[in-house]
């Protein structure tokens, strides 16, 4: 566990007069480290190793690394689509490469993601396809990949509220004895909404398997972080439930799958809920839709430009000698392929059944459902015929 | 045969679903040691243990939300909403989440959960504990909402409930709970999506869901001293709804009364009156009259009764159907 002020803090004189144990402090063990947690400066040297986050074998930073490569390589297609009008929004995640691929590479398969809306580029890191990741956004149905088998929630969109479904989900798993860990993806601005509390107390009373990663990305749209909280860091809000918590410096690639990598451990042994802070940067404005010069400034984004997270890792583990020109340019070309790949796809017009429309709004319609269904029937029979005749 | 009250046959029915399927389990506010507020999970948690039936945060939302998991990771969770207006911050979830999760992944998740909500008035609680609230759920696709008024159908219902392939909103008349009937458990009556002829008559149809069933019946003896037969429908399952039952007693009658507990205005009655009208036209020898809670924030104790609809009410309203065949003169121009 960390070691926190209050932990070292000492007992008054006249309480060891009196030779009474000092009281342990409860607080110990759940309050998040003063600073993030950083493995790797911004130019990617190393900092000193850790016993509290050891460095994840050299092998899944570099896996790590490719899915980055080709998660950024996604974002800007999406991006490019959306402007095409392929899209109808996309939210991009660009920036915050580590938090994204980090959350999916902690997990096994069989454990659960609750992703939100900005969780794309987690669900193409996840191996889920991604013509399926966009459908919801393409708009041909809502969620485009079967969750049941991906392990993978429908993303999420209002705010906080799979927070609740992820302690139910993780507490049910093990309740029929598995030992599923949920995590649950979530952003600064929802930490402001109650289900992200009553999801995270929850998941503490009921000792669930639970990782809740905020990827603080410094702005809900378009509202900075001072307007949601004044909490020294949004890693204190899992103190007050009784959670360990700790906060991580969210373009380190290294220390956030160190971080998370250890928060899985600690929920899947038992020992309930995590919350983690990552501190990242959202680079690209909320959606296409948003004008992000009304809030912020060019410089800023600039600044956060030298911390870029794949550069990051890209400089240590050509350093550590597993990368050099050949490989990065291979996974360069892979990202360039899985982009066009996309592009293709993309530029099909996806097919759409309005009858479908009744489908699995219950198990079975209800007669009111079997009545509306065949009135859209006939329309669509009378529209193809008035087709026919012109 | 035994006389036995509402609340035992909803307890009852939560014992069974338990003991037939192991994946059911109960949880809510107060429902554990206590056994809920009005006893309905009494005795649960001591038979089935405190992983079956426990307690929870007292978080509404919370509550739901869990479920949700909880059905997700293949459980049957059965919730209690303590009260009807203390569901309200769950909304949410219930209706983005436990209404959509079927459709929004094409069936690959489905959300059987049932969401036991005591809801109306007529027991002088105070405020925030007497709100009728069945209109939110039914107006909600992907919700089934079913309602009982007899000690039979509580049981029968609730069991389908737990059953049911999709989230099911239970709503529970309060001032029904203590109510008791002769009852053979366990009782299956109709399934969801049945409307049930609780009173054959000939004269006007009265249609009725919930607390108000009993106010229906009521009116119907009642209306014997007038010279009406009076027909009473119970509506059971406001969704899926049963238009062919409702709709034939109405051709049979030519006359219909909605009555609910609820204010009327974009009401369950509403959407029935709507119906019967669209589908019984040329059948009917008056306009489809309701008789509901006024248009106000649920009163006061002291003042409920003026509220509530009453037999007096009803027959008053019966009298209005164009039994001369003249026109009602509230509503003709002067």
């Amino acid at each position: 566990m960390t070691t926190t002020p209050q932990a070292v803090r000492r007992a008054s004189p006249r309480t060891r007069r009196k030779a009474t144990p000092a009281a342990p402090d409860p607080s110990a063990g759940l309050l998040p480290q003063a600073e993030p947690v950083r493995l790797l400066n911004p130019d990617g040297t190393p900092l000193p190793a850790r016993e509290d986050y050891p460095e994840p074998p050299v092998e899944a930073l570099r896996e790590m690394y490719r899915r980055m490569v080709v998660g950024r390589r996604f974002d800007v297609q999406a991006t490019a689509l959306t402007k095409q009008g392929r899209l109808a929004v996309y939210p991009s995640s660009r920036g915050q490469e580590a938090c994204q691929v980090g959350g999916v590479l902690a997990l096994r398969d069989t454990d659960w993601v609750f992703p939100t809306y900005r969780e794309s580029m987690a669900l193409t890191a996840r191996g889920i396809d991604p013509v399926e990741v966009l459908t919801l956004l393409r708009g041909d149905w809502h969620c485009g990949y079967d969750a049941a088998a991906r392990h993978t929630a429908p993303q999420c969109t209002p705010l906080a509220t799979q927070c609740v479904h992820a302690a139910g989900l993780a507490y049910g798993e093990s309740y029929q004895g598995r030992d599923t860990v949920a995590l649950a993806f979530i952003g600064d601005g929802a930490t402001s909404e109650g289900d992200f509390h009553e999801g995270v107390n929850f998941a503490a009373v009921f000792k669930a398997p639970v990782v809740y990663f905020v990827q603080n990305n410094k702005y809900a749209i378009s509202v900075p972080l001072s307007r949601q909280t004044a909490a020294p860091s949004l890693a204190y809000k899992g103190v007050g439930y009784g959670v360990p918590s700790d906060q991580v410096d969210g373009n380190d690639p290294v220390a956030v799958l160190a971080v998370l990598t250890r928060a899985v451990e600690h929920a899947r042994s038992g020992k309930g809920p995590f919350l983690v802070e990552a501190h990242t940067y959202r680079m690209e404005p909320h959606t296409n839709a948003d004008d992000q010069t009304r809030y912020r400034d060019a410089e800023e984004v600039e600044a956060w430009r030298d911390r870029d997270p794949i550069a990051r890792l890209e400089a240590y583990l050509r350093d550590r000698g597993v990368l050099d020109d050949a490989a990065v340019a291979v996974i360069a070309d892979e990202a360039e392929a899985y982009a066009a790949a996309l592009r293709d796809r993309m530029n099909a017009q996806p097919a759409v059944e309005p009858l479908s429309l009744f489908d699995h709004v219950y198990a079975e319609p209800t007669p009111q459902l079997v009545e509306q269904r065949e009135q859209v029937r006939a329309e669509l029979a009378a529209a193809r015929e008035e087709e026919g005749d012109a | 045969m035994a006389t036995m009250t509402m609340a035992k046959a909803l307890n009852a029915a939560l014992a069974d679903a338990m003991l037939d399927d192991e994946r059911v389990v109960v949880f809510g506010e107060d429902v554990g040691q206590l056994g809920g507020v009005f006893r309905i999970t009494d005795g649960l948690q001591a038979r089935f243990g405190d992983k079956r039936c426990f307690d929870t945060p007292l978080a509404e939302a919370g509550i739901v939300g869990f479920a949700v998991g909880l059905a997700m990771s293949g459980l049957r969770p059965v919730v209690e909403m303590q009260f009807d207006a203390f569901a309200y911050p769950a909304f949410e979830q219930i209706a983005s989440h436990v209404a959509k999760l079927r459709n929004r992944t094409r069936g690959a998740l489905s959300v059987p959960i049932v969401i036991r909500v005591p809801y109306a008035g007529g027991i002088g609680g105070v405020e925030h504990h007497c709100d009728s609230s069945e209109a939110y759920y039914a107006h909600t696709p992907g919700l089934k909402v079913v309602t009982p008024a007899t000690v039979e159908d509580a049981y029968s219902l609730l069991r389908e409930a737990i059953e049911d392939p999709d989230p099911v909103v239970f709503m529970e008349p309060k001032k029904l709970y203590f109510s008791s009937a002769e009852a053979e458990l366990p009782a299956r009556t109709a399934p969801f999506g049945t409307a049930v002829v609780r009173r054959a008559g000939t004269d006007a149809t009265l249609v009725a869901y919930g607390p108000a069933v009993p106010v229906a019946l009521e009116a119907a003896e009642a209306a014997r001293e007038e010279g009406w037969d009076l027909e009473v429908v119970d509506v059971r399952s406001i969704v899926p709804f049963d238009d062919a039952t409702v709709t034939a007693s109405v051709r049979r009658t030519g006359r219909c009364v909605v009555i609910q507990e609820a204010q009327g205005f974009a009401g369950v009655g509403a959407e029935i009156a709507a119906r019967v009208q669209e589908r019984c036209f040329h059948a009917l020898h008056a306009p489809v009259l309701r008789v509901a809670g006024l248009d106000i924030p649920y009163p006061a104790p002291m003042l409920e009764h003026t509220h509530l609809p009453s037999v007096d009410r009803v027959l008053d309203t019966v009298a209005r159907l164009q039994w001369d065949d003249q026109p009602d003169s509230r509503w003709v121009a002067a």
